[in-house]
């Protein structure tokens, strides 16, 4: 079985957050919720990196171990899902998450959470697939129809990666392979040369 | 030989060994530390020293670390970036380590060490009881009675007592539930009580700390602590040995109370759960689980210690529960555990009534199964 990964090749992303207009629209996500968001190192620095961040599906997450109502599971590609029918909007996955991945509507006054919303792998929840509640809950699912997370998919620099691990890793390995130390910008063998 | 010689060879012996000893002290400081001011070349050891350092700071310069190395170290590090996306929980942090430091003592140490405080807490309640016992009347009732709580007090009192005992039950099922009572109910209906639970927390909570903070303001005049609390002490309070130690209107033990849990643990656990009731102050995670981490600690230590005043002034105390019930004591009990608050009463002028009278008039029913003698 896959176990499926995202990973983010800071020398090709751009920052120019398409990933995070297709998640909001792919899934009509309420604003003020972000599933994926762009983060700039060194912003107007020189070297300044940019890494498109969501949910990492962690092998042992964290939210799943402090959540109180136990509603996160790990499906069997290793993406990790929670059923927002059990979810009681405590906040702990947020306090948990090193990567800042939960999220929640705020539904009244003083700061009072809804139900925690984050990236699925494009999976959807435990509802039945492609049902309309299915959708209102956790947005559309392009893993039921074979398809791999839309952000990656439509990555122009195809920075973002996701899919099985194995297969994101020699994407990768082979990257680094061919580029060596230089960046992969286009143009830069014919400004600096091969040297 | 005479005894004399004996122990004049004893003494030079032990003289001999007592200076060799000391001079091989000596050697032992002396010898490195005139060798190392060999090698300083006459240099003093601090100057060497800044030398040293002086050396180390250049050969890291000339090695400097790489700069993109640096920026992902930050990164792992938790520092922030620049991000365009807005909301409530949207952060700029890459990496943020203290939810894994706060997950591993919530789930470890938190929830082994609170359980084993709860169990540990009630069974020393439990011994006290079996071994112990019911500290008696020692001279029955007299049968006339005395005002000891105003109407206000007992008010403020079951107050707290019932919204207390609503948010120990609610906290420590968010706490244990996982463990304990999901496999008992089942996810769903476990989801369904803590999201119940939750709200009940949350709204509760700040009317009993408000609540605190008066009982705070209007029981701290006779909570100041003075010598009467020592003896207190020393007599065990009453409840190990035979002697009714004096107290005035509070005892050593209920001062205790006071101070340790209403005054500490309730402005600890009253400061956290507001701050985590109410992130609307730029708390970040980091603040929020230390927040939490505050809370459930001294909660716990609170409930712990609620089980020892739940059952002193209940089951322990013969006699101690009317005084809140229907604030009214009888003048024996209060002769018994607090002498020298009944002397001020009727110091004051304050006639005890006959118990039937007193209740008749006070407008409560007698408490069920207290013989009236």
């Amino acid at each position: 079985m896959a176990r499926m990964k995202f990973l983010c090749d800071a020398e090709r992303c751009i920052e120019c957050q398409a990933c995070v207009t297709a998640c909001k629209s792919e899934h009509e996500v309420p604003w003020g919720v972000n599933r994926r968001r762009v983060i700039v190192m060194d912003d107007g620095v020189p070297g300044e990196k940019s890494v498109s961040v969501a949910c990492m599906h962690c092998s042992d997450a964290p939210c799943a171990a402090v959540c109180p109502v136990d509603c996160f599971y790990t499906t069997a590609d290793g993406i990790v899902l929670h059923d927002k029918d059990l979810c009681i909007g405590c906040g702990y996955c947020f306090y948990a998450c090193p990567f800042g991945a939960p999220q929640y509507p705020q539904q009244s006054a003083f700061g009072v959470r809804g139900k925690m919303d984050k990236c699925t792998f494009c999976a959807g929840g435990p509802e039945e697939a492609h049902s309309e509640a299915e959708y209102v809950k956790y947005g559309s699912n392009r893993i039921a129809e074979g398809k791999l997370p839309l952000c990656a998919e439509m990555c122009s620099t195809k920075a973002l990666l996701a899919g099985d691990g194995d297969v994101v890793s020699d994407i990768y390995r082979q990257r680094v392979m061919r580029r060596g130390g230089r960046p992969q910008t286009w143009g830069w063998q014919a400004a600096y040369g091969n040297a | 030989m005479s005894d004399s010689t004996v122990s004049h060879a004893r003494q030079r012996r032990r003289r001999a060994m007592l200076w060799s000893f000391a001079f091989i002290l000596l050697l032992s400081i002396v010898l490195p530390l005139g060798y190392a001011l060999a090698q300083s070349g006459g240099q003093g050891v601090q100057q060497q020293q800044r030398q040293q350092m002086q050396q180390q700071q250049r050969f890291g310069q000339e090695r400097a670390t790489n700069p993109r190395s640096d920026m992902w170290r930050d990164a792992r590090e938790g520092q922030g970036g620049f991000t365009t996306q807005t909301g409530p929980y949207v952060t700029n942090t890459m990496i943020s380590n203290t939810g894994e430091t706060w997950r591993q003592f919530r789930m470890g140490p938190l929830i082994t060490y609170g359980g084993y405080l709860l169990i540990g807490a009630l069974v020393l309640v439990a011994l006290v009881f079996t071994f112990v016992g019911r500290i008696k009347l020692s001279h029955g009732r007299a049968g006339m009675t005395i005002q000891r709580w105003k109407p206000f007090e007992r008010f403020l009192h079951w107050f707290t007592a019932i919204s207390f005992i609503l948010l120990a039950i609610t906290g420590l099922s968010l706490l244990f539930g996982r463990s304990v009572l999901i496999p008992l109910m089942g996810h769903q209906a476990f989801a369904a009580y803590a999201d119940v639970g939750k709200v009940v927390h949350n709204y509760i909570g700040p009317a009993f700390s408000i609540a605190v903070l008066l009982m705070i303001v209007l029981w701290v005049k006779h909570n100041i602590p003075n010598k009467t609390d020592l003896k207190w002490f020393a007599a065990g309070g009453g409840i190990f040995g035979k002697s009714h130690p004096s107290a005035g209107k509070f005892n050593g033990g209920e001062k205790v109370w006071f101070w340790v849990g209403i005054v500490i643990f309730g402005t600890a656990v009253g400061v956290s759960g507001f701050l985590l009731n109410f992130p609307l102050f730029g708390q970040t995670r980091a603040d929020m689980a230390l927040y939490q981490v505050i809370h459930a600690v001294t909660s716990l230590l609170w409930i712990g210690f609620f089980f020892g005043h739940a059952y002193i002034g209940t089951l322990g105390t013969e006699g101690a529960l009317e005084g809140m019930t229907t604030g009214r004591v009888d003048v024996n009990w209060a002769k018994q555990h607090h002498d020298l608050w009944l002397e001020q009463e009727l110091a004051k002028g304050v006639k005890p009534l006959p118990a039937e009278s007193a209740s008749a008039s006070a407008g409560a029913v007698p408490p069920v199964g207290q013989p009236s003698h």
